[in-house]
C-alpha cells in the first residue's frame, strides 16, 4: 500500500470534521507528511527534483482534493441531521390578523357618489335637526297640509325663542331649499343623510338613510329625470336589464311628481332587480314645484328642474340582499361582518361600483 | 278607496277587462294595490237541486239525500240542515272543493255508515254570511248545474286604489271612472240625478255661524220613512269597499258617499231640540261621537249642534245621540261643504280619521251640493219611502272657478312629451276642464289643480309617462370632476382606515334614552312624541349607542368587539360630525404562542386614535397630551388630544367606573371619540410634495436613560429632548420604562442625523448635554 492510498482510506474513513481535520493536519499541516516531502524537494538535485516533483504535486493535489470532497459530504451529512432537528408544524395557526368592516349604508352612499360624480352631481349635506320651514312649508306643505300627516313626523321639544317646535327631518328634501339658497342656480347635487319617521316594523325604522338628487337649469324637463334615474339605477345595480316605471303620483315639492318602480324577476330563488316579473316601488321624484323654486329665492320663470328621493338602506337591501332593515341599526358584529365591506372595497368607475 | 268592477261600470261604459283597468289606473296616478275576486275562491260551487231527502238511517238529526248537481246522476249527500228537503235549490260542493268558511277540503266520506259525495252548503260556509241555521236556499227558477257565483253576482273584482291626498275627484267611483274615460278606456255615462219637489217646508231651520269653517250647509227633511235594511245590492257593494252594512239610511249615506264622493250625515229629528246650527265648538264641550269615543272639542273645530248639544264633529264624524236606528221616521239630512284645512287641523287634533274626514280633508266638489242632496233624498225615498220636505240652504259654497293661462307648449318644455295642441285641449276637456285658447278653467272638482305644472301632469299622465322620452342630461366636456367635499373625504378616509385597522362600523340610533344622555352631560334635544323611552334624545356623543352594541355583541357570546361609528353629535350650537370607538371584551384571545387572553386597555384606545388622526391628516407629533378627558372618563385613565390648548380633537381611554354601572358599558371597555369637524385642513400647495433628497450619510442612535420626577409625564420630557437639537436630533423614541430603587426610570433612543459631514464626537458630546440639560430642566437626571 502506497502512502498516498493509505491517506486516501483515512480521509474515506474520517466519521466527522473533526477527524478530517486530523487527517489533514498529519497530511498537510507544517508537520504533515506531504509538507515533509515537498520540504524534500528543496534537498534534491535537479534530476531527482525533475522526476519526484511531479509526483509529490500530484500526491497533494489528490489528497486536497479527497479532504474537500469528504468534507461536504460531511458538513451536509452535518445540515441534514441538524435540519431534521428543526422541524416544526406549520398547520399551527398564525398569529390572526383583524379585519374590519364597512356598514352596508356607508358603502352605498359611497356607491352613489361615485356615479353621480360622473354624472356631474356633487354631494351637499344639512342638518337633521330641521325647521318646519325647510322640513315642509318651503316644500311647499303648509301648516295643516295632509302630506304633513303621512309622514309620521318627530317633533323636538321647543325650546326658548323659538316660534315652533323644530323637527326631525322627515327626509332629505330640505337640503334641496338649503343648496338652492346657498348655490343658486344652476345646480346638480345629491345629498345622501339620516331621515326619522315615527314608524316601526320590519321594513321601517323610525331612523334610516335617504338620498336626494337635485337639478336646476334652464331646461330640464320630465325626461331628463327619466333617462337620470334609468342611468342611475343601471350603473348601481350593474345591471343592463334594469327596467323603470314610472307613474304619475303626489308630493306636494314636485309637479308632475312620479314614483318610479323598478323590475325585479326571480334568480335561485331570490328576487333580483332586473327583468320585468313584477314591480316594486324605488323611487319617489318629479319637477320641482314653482312654488319650491320661489321659496328657495329664485325665479320660476328662468329655473326649472327635478327632484328625487331613495331609500339608502332600501337600495343596499335591494342590491346586496338583506331582507330586514332592523338589523342595520344594531351593531351585531356578526351581521356587520357578513354584510359589511373590506376597507379596500372601494366603489371606482374603473373597478365597478359594487364589491 | 276600494270599489267594484260592476260598481264602476254605473258611470263607464266600457268594455275593457279587470286587469286592463286596473294597469290604466296606476299607469294614470291612480294606484292600484290590488284587485281581487271573491269568486275565485267559490268558482267550483255548482246550483243544485235536491231530488229526495230521507232520514239518516243511523241518526235522527241527519237526513240522506239525492242530489241533481247537472252532472246527469244523482248525487248521495249526507246533510245535518235542518231545513234540507226534496225539491229545494242550493248550492252544492263536490269532493275535492275547498270550504272557506270551515277550512276543510271535502272527500268522500262515511257518515255514520252512509257514504256522502259532497256537501250542500250555508252562508257561513260560503263566507256570505253569519247564517249556518240552514243551508242556502235558492228562488225555483236557479239554473241547476251552473256556477253560484255568476248566478248570484258574486263575480265582481273588487280594485283597492292608493288616492294621493291631492286627487279628491278620486275618492269617488264616479271620479275614477272620469279619468279612466279620459284616458281612453270607456265613455263615462251620464249622472242621473232625480228632481226631487219637497211637499212641505223644510221643519229643521239651519243656520251658519261659522261661515269659514262651513260655508254652506244644504239640506232637507225626509218623513214618514221606514229604516230597514238596505237592498242586497248595495250591501254586496259596500261589503266589497270595506263597509259594514248598519241600516238602510246609514248604507245610503256610505253608498253616496263612495260613490260620488259626497259624504252627508242623517240626524233622527225626533232627537234633535230645535234647528240645527254650524258653529265653532265652545271650550270644554265634548260629544259622544259614533264611534262610541268622547271627544273634547275645541274652538277652531266646526261642529253641528242644535239648541242643547253638539251632533256631528262637522264633516269628520257624527254624534251617538241623533244618530238614526230602525225606530227612525224622520230624518234631516246634512249636504255641507267644510273647510278642507279646518277639517285636516281638528282630525289631526282629535287624532280621529273618517271616511268623511278623508274626503272633506282633500275638499268635496264644492258645485256638487244640491245635486248630491237630490240623488240621496231620492235614494232615501226609494229605499225607505218617506215625504221629502223643501231643500233648505244656508251660505254659499266656494265656488268660484280658477282659471290658468296656459301656454300649451309648457307640456314640451317640462314634461318633455310631444302632444299635440288638439290633443292636450282633448285630454283636458275630457277630464273636465275647459279650454277656450290659452284659458283653461279648471273643474270645480279639481281644487288641486293650481298652474300651468299641474296641468302638464294632467296630459303627461292621461298621456302615458312611458311616452316620455329618456333625455340625457348634458354632460360637462372632459374627465368627470371630483366632487366630495373636504369633510366627505375626510369622512371616507377615517372610514376605511379604521375598517383596515379591524374595526367594524356600526349605524345606531340618533336618539338614546334619557339615562343614557344624562350621563354624557345631558342632550340639548329632546324628542316631543318618541316611538319609545329608549329613542328619546338626540344623542351628545356616540359612545352610549356604540357602548349598548358592544354589551349586546358581549352578552350573545362575542369574544371581542371592536366597534366604530362615523355620525352626528347633537348639540346646542349645532350637529356635529363625530367618529366614535369602542373596544371590549379580549384584546387578543388566548393562544398557542401568547397564552392567557389579554384584555383591551387605554393605549389600545390610544393606538386607534392617533391613527385615525394620522389618516385625516394631522401631523401627530404635534399632538399634545392633556390627561383627564372629562366627567365621564376615568381621571387617570383618559386624556384628550389637542393642537393648542383649545383645539380639542380626540378623547380617549377609559370610561369612568360609575358610567360603566349607571349605563352598563362592559367592564374592560376602553373608548375613544374623533371630532371630525375640528381636524384643520391642510395646507394646500397643489400636489407637489416639499423637495426632498434622502441625506447621503447614515444616522446615528444615542440612549439616554433618565430617573424622572413624580408627575412628569413621558411625553413632556420627549418632547424636551426632541427639542434640545430642533436639527440634529430627527427622532425620539422611549424604548424602556422601569421603577428603579431610585424612582421611575425612562429610556429614550435618539436618532441623530448628520447633514454634510459626519458627527465629531465633539459635536455628538456638545448634543448630548443639551439633551441632559433640558431633561433636567424638568427635574428629571441622568440614570448613571
Amino acid at each position: 500500500m502506497t502512502d498516498a492510498e493509505t491517506m486516501l482510506d483515512r480521509i474515506a474513513a474520517a466519521e466527522n470534521l473533526s477527524e478530517l481535520e486530523a487527517v489533514r493536519v498529519s497530511a498537510l499541516g507544517k508537520a504533515g507528511s506531504i509538507t515533509a516531502l515537498l520540504k524534500s524537494l528543496g534537498s534534491m538535485d535537479s534530476e531527482g527534483r525533475a522526476s519526484e516533483a511531479p509526483r509529490i504535486h500530484a500526491l497533494r493535489e489528490q489528497v486536497t482534493q479527497a479532504i474537500a470532497e469528504r468534507k461536504s459530504t460531511l458538513e451536509n451529512a452535518e445540515l441534514e441531521r441538524k435540519l431534521a432537528t428543526e422541524a416544526i408544524d406549520l398547520s399551527l395557526p398564525a398569529p390572526e390578523g383583524l379585519s374590519g368592516t364597512v356598514h352596508p349604508v356607508s358603502q352605498v352612499m359611497d356607491e352613489l357618489a361615485e356615479i353621480f360624480a360622473d354624472l356631474g352631481f356633487s354631494v351637499a349635506e344639512g342638518p337633521e335637526i330641521e325647521t318646519q320651514w325647510y322640513n315642509f312649508s318651503a316644500l311647499n306643505m303648509p301648516e295643516n297640509h295632509p302630506a304633513r300627516a303621512m309622514q309620521d313626523t318627530f317633533y323636538l321639544e321647543p325650546r326658548e325663542g323659538e316660534d315652533e317646535p323644530r323637527v326631525l327631518r322627515t327626509h332629505t328634501s330640505p337640503v334641496q331649499i338649503r343648496a338652492m339658497e346657498a348655490h343658486g342656480a344652476p345646480v346638480r347635487l345629491i345629498a345622501p343623510g339620516r331621515v326619522y319617521r315615527s314608524d316601526s316594523d320590519a321594513t321601517h325604522t323610525p331612523m334610516f338613510h335617504q338620498i336626494e338628487g337635485l337639478v336646476i337649469d334652464r331646461a330640464i324637463t320630465l325626461g331628463h329625470l327619466k333617462w337620470t334615474l334609468e342611468t342611475f339605477l343601471k350603473a348601481f345595480f350593474e345591471r343592463d336589464d334594469v327596467v323603470l316605471r314610472m307613474r304619475p303620483s303626489y308630493f306636494p315639492f314636485t309637479e308632475p311628481s312620479a314614483e318610479v318602480d323598478v323590475g325585479w324577476s326571480i334568480e335561485k330563488g331570490r328576487r333580483v332587480v332586473g327583468g320585468q316579473q313584477g314591480w316594486m316601488e324605488v323611487l319617489g321624484s318629479g319637477m320641482i314645484h314653482p312654488r319650491v323654486i320661489a321659496n328657495a329665492g329664485l325665479d320660476p320663470a328662468e329655473w326649472q328642474g327635478f327632484a328625487f328621493g331613495t331609500g339608502v338602506d332600501r337600495l343596499a337591501m335591494l342590491k346586496y340582499g338583506m331582507d330586514d332593515l332592523r338589523p342595520f341599526f344594531d351593531g351585531d358584529i356578526r351581521w356587520l361582518k357578513h354584510y359589511g365591506f373590506r376597507a379596500l372595497d372601494v366603489p371606482t368607475l374603473s373597478g365597478g361600483v359594487g364589491a | 278607496m276600494k270599489f267594484t268592477l260592476s260598481w264602476l261600470k254605473e258611470h263607464l261604459e266600457t268594455d275593457a277587462s279587470a286587469e286592463e283597468l286596473a294597469d290604466k289606473l296606476t299607469n294614470i296616478g291612480l294606484e292600484v294595490e290590488e284587485v281581487s275576486n271573491p269568486a275565485e275562491a267559490l268558482a267550483p260551487f255548482t246550483i243544485a237541486k235536491v231530488l229526495t231527502a230521507e232520514k239518516h238511517p243511523q241518526a235522527d238529526k241527519l237526513q240522506v239525500l239525492t242530489v241533481d248537481a247537472g252532472t246527469g246522476e244523482a248525487i248521495q249527500v249526507v246533510c245535518g240542515a235542518p231545513n234540507a228537503r226534496a225539491g229545494m235549490i242550493g248550492v252544492f260542493g263536490a269532493p275535492g272543493t275547498y270550504i272557506p268558511g270551515s277550512d276543510i277540503t271535502l272527500k268522500v266520506a262515511a257518515i255514520r255508515g252512509v257514504e256522502s259525495r259532497g256537501m250542500m252548503c250555508s252562508a257561513r260556509e260560503l263566507e256570505l254570511g253569519d247564517d249556518h241555521s240552514g243551508i242556502i236556499e235558492l228562488p225555483d227558477d236557479a239554473p241547476v248545474g251552473n256556477a253560484f257565483t255568476r248566478y248570484a253576482g258574486l263575480d265582481d273584482p273588487v280594485f283597492d286604489v292608493n288616492v294621493t291626498p291631492n286627487r279628491q275627484d278620486a275618492m269617488g267611483v264616479r271620479g275614477i271612472a272620469r279619468d279612466l274615460a279620459a284616458a281612453g278606456l270607456g265613455t263615462l255615462k251620464p249622472l242621473a240625478v232625480p228632481q226631487i219637489q219637497g211637499s212641505y217646508p223644510c221643519p229643521v231651520p239651519v243656520t251658519i255661524e261659522d261661515p269659514e269653517g262651513c260655508p254652506a250647509f244644504f239640506g232637507r227633511a225626509i218623513r214618514g220613512l221606514k229604516n230597514g235594511t238596505s237592498p242586497e245590492w248595495m250591501q254586496r257593494r259596500l261589503k266589497a269597499a270595506g263597509q259594514r252594512p248598519i241600516s238602510a239610511l246609514v248604507d245610503i249615506t256610505n253608498y253616496a258617499m263612495i260613490d260620488l264622493g259626497r259624504p252627508s250625515h242623517a240626524y233622527d229629528i225626533a232627537k234633535l231640540s230645535g234647528g240645527l246650527t254650524a258653529r265653532d265648538a265652545r271650550p270644554g264641550e265634548k260629544v259622544l261621537a259614533l264611534n262610541e269615543k268622547v271627544y273634547s272639542l275645541e274652538p277652531f273645530m266646526t261642529v253641528i249642534a242644535d239648541e242643547r248639544q253638539v251632533h256631528d264633529i262637522g264633516g269628520i264624524m257624527g254624534g251617538e245621540h241623533s244618530g238614526v236606528s230602525q225606530a227612525t221616521t224622520d230624518v234631516m239630512l246634512e249636504v255641507a261643504y267644510f273647510t278642507p284645512e279646518r277639517i285636516a287641523r281638528t282630525g289631526q287634533a282629535l287624532g280621529l280619521t273618517s271616511d268623511a274626514r278623508s274626503r272633506f280633508e282633500r275638499g268635496v266638489d264644492p258645485a256638487f251640493l244640491d245635486e248630491g242632496l237630490a240623488i240621496l233624498t231620492g235614494l232615501i225615498i226609494d229605499i225607505c219611502g218617506g215625504e221629502p220636505s223643501a231643500a233648505v240652504h244656508a251660505g254659499t259654497p266656494p265656488v268660484e272657478k280658477r282659471v290658468i293661462d296656459f301656454d300649451f307648449a309648457r307640456t314640451k318644455a317640462l314634461g318633455g312629451i310631444d302632444v299635440p295642441e288638439m290633443r292636450q285641449k282633448e285630454i283636458l276637456e275630457n277630464l273636465g276642464f275647459e279650454v277656450a285658447g290659452n284659458a283653461v278653467t279648471v273643474p270645480s272638482w279639481r281644487r288641486d289643480v293650481e298652474g300651468p305644472a299641474d296641468l302638464v301632469e294632467e296630459v303627461a299622465r292621461i298621456t302615458g309617462y312611458d311616452k316620455v322620452p329618456s333625455t340625457p342630461l348634458e354632460r360637462a366636456p372632459g374627465v368627470a370632476k371630483s366632487t366630495a367635499t373636504r369633510s366627505q373625504l375626510l369622512e371616507r378616509r377615517v372610514r376605511r382606515t379604521a375598517a383596515a385597522r379591524g374595526l367594524d362600523e356600526a349605524v345606531t340610533w340618533s336618539f338614546i334614552s334619557e339615562g343614557e344622555a344624562a350621563a354624557f352631560g345631558g342632550g340639548e334635544w329632546t324628542v316631543a312624541n318618541p316611538i319609545s323611552e329608549d329613542l328619546k334624545v338626540m344623542r351628545p356623543s356616540l359612545l352610549p349607542g356604540l357602548i349598548a352594541a358592544a354589551r349586546r355583541n358581549l352578552d350573545r357570546g362575542a369574544p371581542s368587539v371592536r366597534l366604530f361609528e362615523i355620525g352626528r353629535r347633537y348639540l346646542a350650537d349645532a350637529e356635529h360630525p363625530t367618529l366614535a370607538l369602542v373596544l371590549a371584551g379580549e384584546r387578543r384571545p388566548r393562544g398557542w404562542e401568547t397564552g392567557k387572553a389579554q384584555p383591551f386597555d387605554a393605549f389600545d384606545a390610544k393606538a386607534e386614535t392617533l391613527a385615525l388622526l394620522e389618516a385625516a391628516g394631522v401631523a401627530v407629533d404635534n399632538l399634545q397630551l392633556f390627561p383627564d378627558a372629562g366627567q365621564t372618563w376615568h381621571p387617570g385613565r383618559s386624556a384628550t388630544l389637542r393642537l393648542g390648548p383649545k383645539t380639542i380633537l380626540a378623547a380617549f381611554g377609559e370610561l369612568h367606573p360609575s358610567l360603566k354601572k349607571s349605563i352598563d358599558a362592559p367592564a374592560d371597555a376602553v373608548a375613544a371619540e374623533l371630532y371630525l369637524d375640528t381636524v384643520p385642513s391642510g395646507r394646500s400647495n397643489g400636489r407637489a410634495r416639499p423637495a426632498y433628497a434622502p441625506p447621503a450619510l447614515q444616522a446615528v442612535t444615542r440612549d439616554f436613560a433618565f430617573i424622572v420626577p413624580a408627575g412628569l409625564t413621558a411625553d413632556t420630557l420627549l418632547r424636551a429632548i426632541r427639542g434640545a437639537d430642533k436639527a440634529a436630533i430627527t427622532g425620539v423614541r422611549l424604548f424602556d420604562r422601569f421603577e428603579s430603587t431610585d424612582g421611575l426610570s425612562l429610556a429614550f433612543e435618539v436618532t441623530l442625523q448628520p447633514a454634510e459631514k459626519s458627527f465629531t464626537d465633539e459635536q455628538i458630546g456638545e448634543i448630548s448635554r443639551r439633551i441632559i440639560d433640558a431633561a433636567e430642566k424638568l427635574g428629571a437626571r441622568l440614570r448613571s
